[in-house]
């Protein structure tokens, strides 16, 4: 090790995020070298003064204050579904008050009142990977309507393989394939029509996953079903109305677990 | 309290303002709020901080535009090359002396908010390289060097207020 790496890595040294191998050639260069000591022996007396002697500022009592009622006018103008419950004022400013002592342990309460389960983390999730697929028109990155196309294509992409099914005599024809990522993974997404409308069907193989009956929901203006069979978990979203959705989704399991 | 005052004392040092530097941690924690789903897990603290930081530059644009620092020069500081044979002692000698904070304050406040949020995150948040590279928004492998510079400038700057006083 010699000064001019010494030097160069000498605050990684200081700072203690050098390998082991490194650190110890600049250990044994500052035992030998007494220029190096003497730059070293600075700049450990300017990371003690900063870290002894540098202001850390303390939050005002009153920013809490304005950032709770912050949060309080945020969710009142998002409108959204979820109202506080009707507990004694002493206890809802309790409930405030850990925000105080932890901002973030308490949006992750708050999120989690407003936003419940882990389906319901997901159903935003799928209708946000519509939702941009369907505005900057980007539905199929494969086009086909030949499942013997579009299934290989998403086996040679993905680490699974989804069940691809041709529903063009029930009135939903295959449109295409692309792949997308929710809940931390890639996941298949099938591309239906019927008539005007698109359907986005999401796959991915989910262990966590909850019940097998099809559950429906609704998020601004689109509807949503989820299922799992077999270790995967399906999410089917559209603008279409919820029992034809309903009858997408049996009609598309009707026919996969006879193709296999 | 523990991030809070995180936010708070980043937005502090790089607003240099309490007035400011509560405008932009207000503005921060209600975008955490709104976009709490980008937060996978993993270090809150490290993810707080780094809406702090972008909420800062942001409001800076906007209500500072005339006031902005000019993008600091690579130039001027490698010039500031820090002379350790001549002043070194000097400097060593102010650092161990009695009244090293108000000295070291000034010195923290004059160098650029690109050098100054580092040596925050280091030394007083007490943040890996890892960390600070994702909250400031640089490469990991640059962290080392802007410290390296940051000190520098530290270094440089306690020297001049050595000799003014």
């Amino acid at each position: 090790m010699d000064c001019a790496r010494t030097r160069n890595y000498m605050h990684g040294y200081l700072d203690r995020e050098l390998d082991p191998v490194t650190a110890s050639g600049i250990e044994a260069h500052l035992q030998s070298c007494a220029a190096c000591a003497q730059a070293y022996a600075l700049q450990t007396s300017l990371h003690k003064a900063i870290k002894g002697q540098a202001t850390y500022y303390t939050a005002p009592e009153a920013l809490a204050a304005r950032v709770r009622a912050g949060f309080r006018t945020t969710r009142e103008s998002a409108g959204k579904t979820y109202t506080p419950p009707h507990t004694p004022r002493r206890q809802w400013l309790a409930l405030f008050a850990a925000v105080a002592a932890s901002v973030l342990i308490t949006w992750t309460a708050v999120i989690q009142l407003e936003t419940g389960s882990r389906d319901e983390r997901i159903g935003s999730e799928v209708l946000a990977g519509h939702a941009r697929a369907v505005l900057t028109n980007h539905l199929a990155e494969i086009a086909s309507s030949d499942r013997h196309t579009v299934k290989p294509w998403l086996s040679s992409k993905l680490d699974f393989s989804p069940p691809v099914t041709d529903l063009t005599t029930a009135g939903f024809p295959l449109v295409g394939a692309r792949l997308d990522y929710l809940d931390n993974r890639p996941v298949a997404a099938l591309v239906y029509r019927h008539r005007q409308h698109v359907i986005d069907l999401f796959i991915w193989p989910d262990t966590q996953a909850s019940a097998a009956a099809m559950q429906a929901s609704s998020k601004q203006g689109f509807n949503l079903l989820h299922w799992t069979h077999a270790g995967m978990t399906f999410w089917a979203i559209s603008d279409l109305n919820p029992a034809a959705i309903r009858t997408f989704a049996e009609t598309y399991m009707g026919l996969a677990e006879a193709a296999g | 309290m523990a991030h809070f005052d995180a936010a708070y004392n980043l937005a502090r040092w790089l607003a240099r303002d309490e007035h400011d530097a509560e405008d932009v941690v207000q503005e921060a924690c209600l975008r955490a709020y709104r976009f709490f789903g980008s937060f996978h897990g993993g270090n809150a603290r490290a993810w707080l901080l780094a809406i702090v930081r972008n909420t800062y530059y942001t409001w800076l644009e906007k209500n500072r535009a005339q006031t902005l620092n000019v993008q600091y020069n690579e130039d001027t500081v490698a010039a500031v090359d820090y002379d350790m044979a001549t002043t070194g002692d000097s400097v060593e000698r102010l650092l161990h002396a009695e009244d090293t904070r108000r000295c070291v304050h000034r010195a923290l406040e004059q160098i650029p908010a690109e050098f100054r949020e580092v040596i925050v995150l280091r030394e007083l948040e007490d943040l890996s390289y890892r960390e600070i590279a994702e909250i400031a928004d640089i490469p990991l492998g640059t962290v080392m060097s802007r410290l390296s510079r940051a000190r520098k400038l530290l270094l440089h700057a306690l020297q001049e207020l050595d000799q003014e006083s």
